[in-house]
């Protein structure tokens, strides 16, 4: 079986996947691939195939992007994965997300923003891949790792700064805070604090979108989904129920799995009986496809087929995305437990400075291009920051409101009618 | 005294004495507040009160008087409309709700298991997916966590689903979609998103289901912040609860009672909600305030037969609202009666029962005569063995001695 071949040459993990062997013993440096060398690489695609299987018997194709694809010999020189405008885009999202973060890790230590902040400096070549591709109708559902995934699909970056910082202006007014961003008008269906709880929601926007198409008779109605969680949410019931669910019923929606190898302090392998995630795709039906998340155009081109795929109406797919996150877990988290060989290692395959060898090799991008959209978002970044400081926080008569769409719910009181009625009931206690 | 009955746009001031009598009771019509009524045609509104206006004649309320599991229900119709009505189960009351809703709008959808093919496990959902398909009408794998989740996540979208928990209790493995998702997320986003889902199934003591599918989930979930809780008791309000329900923004958690479902009851062939919020009259009275609602209305109202024959006037309520409680049809008939009967079905430990008695302390403890008690199951698993099922739960006897001992 084709498949069987293609996983056998995933060796592509820097860590070697023999359980026994932690990774800290092993020397992770010694890896087997300059294949997984990403940029410049014309490798296409292949996931044709998947379509073609009969998605009612365990199939799906599983496959690695880096060393299924062949290269094409016959050119001399490879062709381009992006345009000047594309690249440019990519390379600005990316920045936007590793300033604000770093921007973030300032403002915690001053004491503007408090609580569980997880941040995603690494990732981004996860985040600006995919959601670059989507349309503002597609929806996003997050982890509480989502600060990112909300800039990437448009949120402005002085709601986002607002929010951390708990005041009125914020994407959910100060309601939320880091781990619940949301945003109606661009579809960010949350920032959510428990992991796979947002992978059923996720299902469930895909299933309006076929519910849309098929009941509501919208026929031009393609939106697509994307789920974003992590290794430690692979062990979940949540997400084998959901990709159970998305297979059966032909859900618009892609399962990326942002595998940093660390669920705060427990590796993946140490959890996870077989450690190779996006096999398990093919265990529900779907395509399973591993790809470099370090790498922002590979991810690209897996999240194009994927989403066109979805986009098509011919189903899920799950894609694992190996990437790492150069911080701790959180800004409470020491990160100890990690080897500063691997942190190292993949410090040097940094997605930011690949692009921009990318860009640059290619001359798609001057060195002074790249520099003035440094400097544009740390501008942007820093009149956030100012938004947010001199935006007002929320007043007492807030708490109670958003708790019902429909307040009414909070009930009648002792004079009959109902407490929503008292003008001064948003300042008052909610007991029902 | 006449009842005065005043329709939606009359202006009524609410007076702010207490009213000492339940007659001269009146209504605010304000928007707020949902009344059955459309304008024009020629219909009856049962008044959550129970009593019944067409002509603005003083009337008492109809006395229902029920078995606990009846069969043919003697109570005289619960409305005096000039059409007929029909008959029907209190499970064919729900589909009924369920598939004008489903007409009326497209986005109302119904996810569970076995609603589709096999029609629910209760029939609630009989007939529904042959006429709406198999997407509207949707069988889910045994996934009640995700599935729910996902309910919440097509109701954010735009749908409005109602999610079926095929009994009560298997909805404890959707708690992590429930707390945190349905009551929070509307909160959390600040606003942006609704979630316009209702959670139903039937729970409650059956006959002899054993423990685990005779769970009563309303004390379990009575504390998440951001539901709504109904419950419903008779074809009537079973119907017009579940319109309520689904036609409502917020989420609200849906519970019928397995030995309820063929209770039959004449009900209007008008279209009629009943409001979410409000507590029902069942029987109004002057000795005492007996709140009940559920399965358990049927033992308070076998128990206030005999009552009545030994002399006593039990004002009985279905409190209908588990969340928010009516705290003001319970308010004025604590201050009319000044003695109150908790009768439940959930465990006296965190029940709705102890948040109802906290509720009326707090409110109106200077109109007790005497401590309230509380009549709920027995703090135990349900046993399988009949005579310990009987025990486990409130009976008739048990309420009437509460009551002389109440009324001493």
């Amino acid at each position: 079986m084709n498949s069987a071949s293609c996983a056998a040459k995933i060796s592509t993990q820097p860590f070697s996947l023999n359980p026994s062997s932690p990774t800290s013993h092993d020397n992770p440096l010694v890896s087997p691939k300059p294949t997984s060398l990403f940029l410049g690489s014309t490798r296409k695609l292949r996931l044709s195939s998947s379509s073609k299987l009969n998605l009612r018997r365990r199939s799906g194709t599983v496959f690695a992007v880096s060393d299924v694809v062949k290269q094409k010999k016959s050119k001399s020189t490879p062709s381009l994965l992006i345009t000047k405008e594309e690249g440019l885009e990519l390379y600005e999202d990316m920045i936007l997300g590793r300033a604000f973060e770093d921007m973030c890790a300032q403002m915690y230590y001053r004491g503007k923003m408090f609580g569980f902040v997880h941040l995603y400096n690494g990732q981004e070549a996860v985040s600006t891949g995919f959601i670059k591709l989507l349309k503002q109708q597609d929806s996003v559902v997050s982890t509480y790792r989502d600060h990112v995934h909300a800039l990437s699909k448009g949120v402005p970056a002085r709601a986002v700064m607002s929010e951390l910082f708990g005041k009125t202006t914020g994407c959910c007014r100060g309601q939320g805070g880091s781990m619940h961003m949301f945003s109606r008008e661009h579809n960010l269906l949350g920032g959510f604090a428990f992991i796979g709880e947002g992978i059923p929601v996720a299902t469930g926007a895909a299933f309006t979108s076929k519910y849309k198409r098929e009941a509501l008779k919208e026929a031009d109605c393609d939106h697509v989904t994307l789920a974003f969680f992590g290794d430690g949410t692979c062990n979940n019931g949540q997400f084998f129920e959901c990709l159970n669910m998305a297979a059966l019923w032909k859900l618009p929606i892609v399962f990326v799995v942002e595998n940093n190898l660390w669920a705060i302090g427990m590796s993946h392998l140490r959890a996870t009986s077989d450690p190779q995630i996006y096999k398990k795709g093919p265990a529900f039906g779907m395509p399973g496809i591993h790809v470099d998340g370090m790498d922002v155009l590979k991810v690209r081109e897996v999240a194009k087929e994927a989403i066109g795929r979805a986009r098509r109406g011919e189903g899920p797919t799950l894609v694992e995305c190996e990437t790492y996150r150069f911080r701790g877990h959180s800004l409470a988290d020491p990160d100890e437990l990690r080897d500063p060989a691997e942190k190292a290692h993949y410090a040097a395959r940094d997605p930011i400075t690949a692009l921009k060898k990318y860009l640059i090799e290619n001359s798609l991008a001057s060195e002074a291009d790249l520099k003035a959209i440094d400097k544009k978002i740390d501008e942007v970044v820093e009149d956030a920051v100012e938004f947010a400081d001199e935006s007002p926080i929320p007043s007492r008569s807030q708490l109670l409101e958003n708790v019902f769409a429909d307040p009414k719910g909070f009930g009648i009181g002792p004079d009959g009618r109902y407490r929503c009625e008292d003008p001064k009931f948003t300042e008052g206690t909610a007991h029902v | 005294m006449a009842a005065i009955f005043q329709g939606v746009g009359a202006a009524a001031a609410l007076s702010s004495s207490p009213s000492n009598s339940f007659d001269s009771k009146k209504f605010v019509s304000s928007p707020c507040r949902s009344f059955s009524v459309r304008k024009g045609a020629s219909f009856a509104v049962v008044r959550s009160d129970g009593r019944v206006n067409l002509n603005p004649k003083g009337g008492r309320a109809q006395q229902l008087i029920s078995n606990a599991v009846a069969t043919k229900s003697d109570s005289a119709a619960a409305f005096s409309s000039s059409k007929p009505g029909h008959e029907l189960l209190l499970f064919e009351a729900l589909q009924e709700g369920l598939e004008e809703e489903m007409e009326r709008d497209p986005r109302v959808c119904v996810m569970g298991e076995d609603v589709g093919h096999y029609g629910g496990s209760y029939k609630v959902t009989k007939g529904l997916a042959k006429k709406f398909g198999d997407l509207r009408v949707l069988d889910t794998p045994i996934a009640e966590n995700s599935f729910t989740g996902m309910g919440i996540g097509a109701a954010m979208t735009g749908l409005r689903p109602v999610v079926e928990g095929m009994n009560m209790g298997f909805l404890l493995l959707a708690f992590n979609q429930i707390s945190n998702n349905c009551g929070m997320l509307h909160y959390t986003s600040g606003g942006q998103f609704t979630i316009p889902i209702v959670i139903r199934g039937p729970g409650g003591v059956g006959r002899q289901l054993g423990a685990e599918h005779s769970q009563r989930l309303e004390s379990y979930f009575q504390s998440i912040p951001g539901i709504q809780m109904v419950a419903c008791s008779t074809p009537y309000n079973a119907k017009g609860l579940m319109k309520a329900a689904i036609r409502s923004e917020n989420p609200v958690i849906f519970f019928e009672h397995v030995l309820l479902y063929n209770l039959k009851e004449r009900i209007p062939d008008e279209d009629y909600i009943c409001n979410l919020e409000e507590a029902e009259m069942v029987r109004p009275g002057e000795h005492v305030t007996i709140l009940t609602y559920s399965r358990m209305r049927y033992h308070v109202m076998q128990a206030a037969k005999t009552l009545v024959n030994k002399g006593y006037d039990p004002e009985v309520i279905d409190i209908r609202s588990l969340k928010p409680f009516d705290l003001y049809t319970i308010g004025n008939s604590v201050k009319k009666t000044h003695r109150v009967l908790i009768v439940e079905e959930c465990m006296r430990t965190g029940g709705i029962g102890a948040s109802l008695i906290a509720a009326i302390t707090e409110n109106f403890n200077d109109y007790l005569d005497a401590p309230i008690m509380c009549l709920s199951s027995q703090d135990v698993p349900t046993p399988y063995a009949g005579t310990l099922e009987e025990v486990t739960v409130v009976q008739p006897a048990q309420i009437v001695t509460a009551v002389e001992q109440l009324c001493q």
